[in-house]
């Protein structure tokens, strides 16, 4: 029953997100320039995340920050790091939050966890699709695994090109985390921080110590 | 001993994160490392508990102590310090290490399959930090030399910011 609903659901929601993409398509497209789908995570995952994106110059625009509703430390650092992008590349704001439920809390009973998980998907999916961005980057939160099957999702039905780029947190030196292994074929690209992690894993690559 | 004295800094910054780590924050509140510490030059401790109890403290002539749950960030606290002692959690880590400071992990023996004991072994192996468990913590204080740790060198954002311009074809 449960099941079927879902279908449904995502089915509905497909028909919509594909006239809005149809609708944003050819207003989206820019020369030059890459549109970002951030997904935040928290505390650890975050500060690696914003090291990242500091790296990313000023073509990379417009961003959007992907943050679980509960996570206020996260948009308090995002708002920080955007402000500061601003005054460094002397440019107008161009990112937006963008608000979803966070899978799992800690404590949380599984029974409601996979509610939780589905009913995130759920949300996901509009997010992707209306935003449809040029690079999907995450390095590791749970939030970051229905994102990017959603971005699977719009390539598959040719409706965009995003890549997927997963960067692995400088915690992992021997293992993948989770969203990882369940990532490894998803993303286009997966980088590591650690040679060691890149040689038992070949479908990664290693350019260095990045955060 | 002496290297602490000679830069004039007398402080131990312990840190558990927003966990708990009772065996480790009771433990350094005791005479044993707190005579250890004050042996070693040290003159002030602080130490922050997360979610564990109130430790009891001892008191050793020559050493104060002072203790908290968490706060926003420890950066302040680590920048005072002259050697940190952390629990394994890769967030208090790599900030010690980045803010150049002596840093000693303590391995919390009931939580041995935790994946952030990965990153402590790797750095301890590239000589950035020594690491030792509560039953060896006094042992390690004495013996090992804090000045022979190499800093570590900062993350390099730049290079992936170039990987990406490859991947989209962007000019800067």
């Amino acid at each position: 029953m449960l099941l079927l609903l879902t279908v449904v659901g995502f089915t509905v929601l497909l028909v919509i997100c594909i006239l809005c993409i149809v609708i944003n398509l050819s207003a989206n497209k820019r020369k030059g320039t890459a549109s970002v789908l951030a997904v935040m995570g928290s505390g650890g995952h975050t500060k690696e995340m914003l090291s990242l994106l500091s790296g990313l110059g000023p073509h990379y625009r417009p961003r959007y920050y992907v943050i679980a509703n509960t996570d206020t430390m996260s948009k308090q650092k995002v708002e920080e790091f955007e402000q500061q992008k601003n005054i460094t590349e002397n440019s107008k704001p161009e990112f937006s939050l963008v608000l979803i439920p966070r899978s799992r809390e800690v404590a949380q009973s599984w029974g409601s966890t996979v509610l939780s998980t589905l009913y995130a998907l759920f949300k996901s999916f509009p997010v992707v699709f209306s935003c449809n961005p040029d690079l999907i980057l995450c390095n590791g939160p749970g939030t970051c695994v229905p994102i990017c099957l959603a971005g699977l999702l719009l390539k598959i039905l040719r409706l965009g090109r995003v890549q997927i780029v997963y960067v692995e947190s400088i915690c992992r030196v021997d293992t993948l985390s989770m969203s990882a292994w369940m990532l490894y074929y998803v993303a286009d690209q997966m980088l590591v921080q650690w040679p060691s992690l890149q040689t038992k894993f070949p479908r990664t690559q290693y350019i260095g110590k990045l955060v | 001993m002496s290297s602490a004295r000679k830069r004039g800094q007398n402080s131990v910054f312990v840190t558990v994160g927003t966990t708990q780590f009772e065996k480790l924050t009771d433990y350094v509140c005791s005479s044993a490392v707190l005579k250890t510490l004050a042996n070693l030059g040290y003159r002030k401790v602080v130490v922050q508990i997360g979610r564990g109890r109130d430790p009891l403290i001892d008191t050793v002539p020559g050493i104060e102590v002072e203790v908290y749950r968490l706060k926003p960030s420890i950066t302040e606290d680590i920048r005072q310090a002259s050697l940190v002692i952390s629990h394994a959690g890769a967030g208090s880590c790599l900030e010690t290490l980045a803010a150049n400071k002596p840093l000693l992990v303590v391995i919390n023996d009931d939580l041995m399959n935790n994946h952030q004991l990965e990153l402590a072994y790797q750095l301890n192996k590239d000589g950035h930090l020594f690491y030792c468990t509560v039953s060896t913590l006094v042992d390690t204080l004495h013996s090992v030399d804090f000045s022979s740790l190499k800093p570590f060198p900062p993350g390099q954002p730049h290079k992936f910011g170039q990987f990406m311009d490859r991947l989209f074809n962007i000019n800067n």
